[in-house]
């Protein structure tokens, strides 16, 4: 298959391994960070681990966007939803995420009218369909998502559809990379950049990590040529004592970012003063809401949201797995209390999330000694 | 409850102990699993140990028999290369072939939904029809209920199917040894369902395959003869549930191989997309088999040999490690575990 066999040529990868392998200094640590949930998800689902050499360890960082949103957020677009007028539509990412009183698709075995859609124009198709009913669109994302309700939000004004509206949750990823940095008992050598989100903010909104923090990030693609050619490219900075930004992607992220998108953006949403994340907490600036001139498709302003509030389980460890300083099996509710079919956190929801991720692929690999191979 | 209970005898121990019922739970993959092992199976199956298999092989005043029962509630009821009727037919006819059996009879029972188009239903017997015809299994008998309409989607199909088992032929996860080499029959299809359900707005070039697969059964257990140990059409959470269903039920390990999978491109595309794993994918028309290495060649080459087997391939082998779990091998020495599905195959987008 086209775009993607090229980039799981086991010759190739094996090459890139060894280069890596001649590019890590043995009596050094590397602590590299992949941002984006996606990657996490890549390097488990490609068992990435098992070709990097152990000095090279990968931190899991915050760019899952279902696993940092709080619980609370999910409550309160239930809570509307509850209405048998309302349709609730989301991304199928969002199904199995517990709120206080279960998951949308344990309300939906209930009764809770809930689609799932694969973007956000189907969520308008629905409405169409369904003049009598009003269809709530639980937007979630970083900035890979949120053009598309933009433009969907333009869409609705401009066809004056009026069943419509978006319960937004969209988050940006440079204020969770600061918050990451910002926290003290963080060491990082390097950035694996996010992919997606970088196709539409471009490189340029790395050019701070380089300057002032001085560590490299290399924005890069999903496939396992592209993770350990990053790495490859990371490990030649350090090496020779750069930080630079660099873009790995280049097949797909522009480095101007994609203007027309950022437009959409402009035109519909601003930032919010602050918003919780889950498991780093309040971060100013770090997320959007709808412009008022979009009010009627706001579902927060349009709807009287109870704005519920939830504790995570005390237990649970999601904020230090989130920002690296845990390994998911570290978290005492790992694999116990905590699984992908009874989450407590939800980064054991999502498969991009780090503690399903290692839990679906690696955990119970972990103790194994044998080597495994396939026959050539 | 207790007093239901005969003396002496231990009550049932109910380990399901979940609220209500969800949609998981009849998705095939653990939490079936756990309704099944933990509430049916103590209830009705009683003191029976024996491993849960595709169908029930019993003996009657000296009669062996295999019987086997499923419901159908798919949708859309037409799909691209299949519809309602052929599934339930085939489904029940495969449920019973990879039990080690010939399918001979089968009984229905239709739940239609009042309103529903006459033509819409008659489409759907005649189906039923050819894939009998076709698979060489009679229609015994049926029964048919009418709900209130919004009261059931259109219509659901409930079948049993009674088959001759074939002589020699113990499928037995328990027989499994490590060394044996795990057979697919062919590609998977059963995005086609997902992509024919419309919510997802893609279009492919697919076509679902639902067809009998006894014949390819009746080829493969003539060329391994007691070298077959185990078979499973890997329909609901696709390869990865069944045959983490076996390594759980024997105690061993399954290592597959990558690059040895069938799946054709435009699966993989739309998986890819769609952030699904194939090895969760219904198999329609496939099945899975585990036979003794050195009559694996001869399986294969059997499959082969039949119309509807070219694809056939061996995908992996049995192992000790990783005890009770499934790994996939990629060629550059990355491995991953696979798990059951849970719940059902949901989009990811994010």
């Amino acid at each position: 298959m086209k775009f993607v066999d090229e980039f799981r040529d086991p010759e190739l990868i094996t090459k890139a391994a060894e280069e890596i392998r001649r590019l890590a200094d043995p009596n050094r640590h590397y602590r590299l960070m992949e941002v984006c949930g996606g990657h996490t998800h890549a390097i488990y689902r490609f068992g990435l681990k098992d070709v990097l050499p152990s000095n090279i360890e990968l931190i899991h960082g915050p760019g899952c966007p279902v696993c940092v949103l709080p619980m609370g957020r999910i409550d309160d677009a239930l809570s509307l939803a509850m209405d048998p007028d309302v349709i609730f539509a989301a991304f199928g990412d969002m199904m199995r995420v517990p709120g206080t009183h279960g998951s949308p698709l344990e309300h939906k075995a209930r009764g809770m009218d809930v689609r799932i859609v694969y973007s956000p124009s189907d969520a308008i198709k629905l409405a169409r369909m369904n003049p009598q009913k009003h269809v709530m669109f639980f937007a979630i994302g970083f900035e890979t998502t949120a053009p598309s309700t933009a433009l969907t939000l333009q869409r609705a004004k401009a066809e004056g559809i009026h069943n419509f509206s978006v319960f937004c949750n969209h988050v940006t990823i440079i204020p969770a990379i600061r918050a990451i940095l910002d926290s003290p008992d963080m060491r990082l050598d390097g950035f694996i950049g996010p992919g997606h989100v970088s196709t539409v903010i471009g490189c340029r909104p790395y050019e701070w990590i380089a300057k002032n923090e001085h560590k490299p990030i290399v924005v890069c693609g999903f496939e396992p040529l592209d993770l350990l050619q990053s790495i490859v490219m990371i490990l030649a900075q350090l090496q020779k004592g750069e930080a630079k930004v660099e873009n790995q992607y280049k097949r797909v992220v522009p480095w101007e970012g994609n203007r027309a998108a950022l437009k959409a953006m402009a035109d519909t949403f601003q930032l919010r003063p602050y918003f919780e994340w889950r498991g780093l907490g309040f971060i100013s600036q770090s997320a959007l809401r709808i412009r008022d001139e979009y009010a009627e498709w706001d579902s927060e302003q349009r709807f009287h949201v109870p704005g519920i509030r939830v504790t995570d389980p005390k237990a649970a460890q999601c904020g230090e797995v989130l920002k690296g300083v845990l390994k998911p099996a570290q978290c005492k509710l790992f694999g116990k209390e905590c699984t992908p079919e009874n989450p407590v956190g939800a980064l054991m929801v999502s498969s991009e999330g780090s503690c399903a991720a290692y839990y679906n692929y690696e955990h119970r690999k972990a103790n194994l000694v044998t080597t495994l191979s396939s026959p050539a | 409850m207790k007093g239901e209970i005969k003396l002496g005898s231990a009550p049932p121990k109910i380990r399901f102990r979940e609220p209500q019922i969800e949609m998981a739970h009849g998705a095939g993959g653990k939490a079936s699993r756990r309704l099944v092992e933990g509430l049916f199976a103590p209830l009705l199956f009683g003191a029976s140990t024996e491993p849960l298999a595709d169908a029930a092989h019993l003996k009657i005043n000296g009669t062996r028999m295999a019987v086997t029962t499923d419901s159908f509630v798919v949708k859309p009821l037409v799909f691209p290369g299949g519809s309602i009727g052929e599934l339930a037919i085939n489904g029940t006819v495969n449920d019973l072939a990879v039990s080690g059996a010939k399918p001979e009879a089968i009984v229905v029972t239709f739940i239609l939904e009042s309103g529903l188009p006459t033509d819409v239903l008659q489409h759907e017997v005649q189906a039923m029809a050819d894939a009998a015809q076709y698979a060489g299994v009679r229609i015994a008998g049926g029964d048919t209920k009418v709900v209130e309409h919004g009261k059931a989607d259109c219509m659901y199909i409930t079948t049993t199917g009674l088959g001759a088992p074939l002589p020699g032929v113990e499928i037995n996860p328990q027989s499994l040894r490590p060394g044996d080499k795990v057979l697919l029959s062919g590609p998977d299809h059963g995005i086609t369902i997902l992509l024919a359900r419309g919510d997802l707005d893609m279009e492919g070039d697919l076509e679902s395959d639902t067809r009998s697969v006894f014949p390819l059964v009746e080829a493969v257990i003539a060329a391994a003869g007691a070298g077959m140990r185990w078979m499973r059409d890997p329909t609901r959470g696709g390869v990865a549930t069944s045959l983490n269903e076996l390594a759980r039920d024997c105690g061993l390990g399954v290592v597959l191989f990558e690059d040895n999978l069938p799946v054709h491109d435009a699966v993989r595309g739309a998986c890819e997309l769609l952030g699904l794993d194939p090895l969760h994918i219904a198999n329609e028309g496939q099945f899975l088999a585990i036979v003794a290495p050195d009559l694996a060649d001869a399986a294969l080459s059997a499959l082969h040999s039949m119309p509807g087997g070219a694809e056939a391939r061996i995908i992996g082998e049995v192992r000790e490690q990783p005890a009770g779990s499934v790994l996939v091998t990629t060629r550059y020495g990355g491995s991953r575990i696979v798990d059951m599905l849970v719940g059902d195959p949901l989009p990811r987008i994010c």
